[in-house]
């Protein structure tokens, strides 16, 4: 069994280039080891986040010392703790204001699906009001778990491809204040929540 | 248990006005009339024997039990003569829930007052800029400490998210935090705002 040259020709029509992937290399290991954090930290997960930042855990070896507390010159929107209703303009504020490329991490379990605030003032997952690219889990996750989850968003970020549009596209929420039409949600999220009476999209 | 003198003092001084005095743990109740209870902390802030010239709190207590009244509590303290005093209102929780301010007596009273208006829907007359201050100036569902309040609010998550994500920018703003900034505001909400509207979802 040979490899036919039309085989060959599709080939090097469809895959990126030797020099396109080494390009895609270069970004790649710039951007996933500069990492400029935007701090949104509410509540608890935002002292073991700073923890993770000090001296024993040591965010800097990640090329993450450099908090941007600006959004203008963040790169990943880390998300330490719960998000009230009242904050969601706020956060969504700060994602539309960084600039391309940007990621997000929704640190701790309140972040990730409400936690225990399973009521009228909580939004149940910050993944309803942004993007969301690595969740960590825990309450409050351990800077070990952090640091985990910001590995895992390099290695996300080492597979990406400059030349790949699509990757920065957002895709705006609907009507109906979902991403996704409602079964969908229900699908991909069940159960939900604290409550065997929720579901996510109502 | 043994009355403390300012008990004895107020209800020689105002007999059938005060409904109701106790001294539970240690600290002195007195359940006075709804009509005469700006009367009653007028006297109690100007007296020269009682001298109460610090608020420390204002806030409710509504019961599960629906034949129990909804109380407000007035926590008072004379700092000259180191006592608290704790002076409670019975209102019918089922009708209208109106009390006379005392943003006259102790200007503290201004933000404890919007925060019970806030979460128990009492309305303080006389009080200059009674408006919500925990909730955001245009939440909808209601008053969050009532009993008859969901634990997850009225709307369903998606039109919570929906609603927060949705508001006119002025809706962030305070009035007065407009009229600081009227001259740079864009010309579509100073048509709103001439029109009286103040906040509101797109």
């Amino acid at each position: 069994m040979g490899v036919s040259d039309a085989d060959r020709a599709m080939v090097a029509q469809t895959s990126p280039n030797w020099i396109t992937t080494k390009l895609d290399w270069l970004t790649n290991w710039a951007r996933s080891n500069s990492l400029w954090p935007m701090p949104f930290g509410t509540a608890c997960c935002a002292i073991e986040f700073m923890a993770t930042a000090a001296s024993r855990f040591d965010l800097a070896r990640f090329g993450m010392e450099r908090m941007s507390f600006s959004p203008r010159q963040a790169d990943v929107l880390i998300c330490a703790g719960r998000l009230p209703f009242k904050l969601a303009p706020v956060i969504r504020r700060i994602w539309d204001q960084m600039p391309q490329p940007k990621w997000s991490i929704s640190m701790g379990a309140c972040a990730s699906s409400g936690g225990i605030f399973d009521n009228y003032a909580m939004v149940q997952g910050i993944d309803t009001v942004i993007p969301v690219d690595v969740y960590v889990p825990g309450c409050p996750p351990r800077p070990e778990g952090l640091m985990y989850g910001i590995m895992l968003l390099q290695k996300k970020i080492r597979g990406e491809s400059f030349t790949d549009g699509a990757l920065r596209q957002e895709q705006l929420v609907g009507p109906d204040g979902l991403f996704l039409p409602p079964e969908r949600v229900d699908e991909l999220s069940e159960p939900f929540g604290n409550s065997i009476h929720q579901t996510r999209s109502a | 248990m043994t009355e403390t003198p300012s008990l004895t003092a107020v209800r020689d001084t105002f007999g059938p006005a005060v409904l109701r005095t106790d001294v539970v743990c240690g600290d002195a109740i007195a359940v006075v009339e709804r009509d005469q209870a700006h009367a009653i902390l007028t006297w109690l802030k100007d007296d020269p024997s009682q001298r109460f010239n610090y608020l420390t709190d204002i806030t409710a207590v509504e019961y599960r039990d629906p034949e129990l009244p909804l109380e407000v509590v007035y926590q008072l303290r004379s700092l000259p003569r180191k006592v608290d005093l704790r002076v409670k209102l019975w209102l019918d929780p089922a009708g209208p829930l109106e009390v006379d301010s005392v943003y006259d007596l102790w200007r503290g009273a201004d933000w404890l007052e919007r925060e019970v208006y806030d979460m128990f829907g009492v309305t303080f007359r006389g009080h200059p800029d009674l408006r919500r201050i925990l909730m955001w100036e245009t939440y909808a569902e209601g008053h969050p400490l009532r009993k008859g309040f969901p634990l997850r609010g009225h709307f369903s998550r998606a039109e919570q998210v929906r609603q927060a994500l949705g508001g006119q920018t002025e809706s962030f703003y305070s009035s007065e935090e407009l009229e600081y900034a009227e001259d740079v505001l864009p010309s579509d909400v100073r048509e709103r705002l001439r029109r009286g509207e103040h906040g509101g979802v797109r």
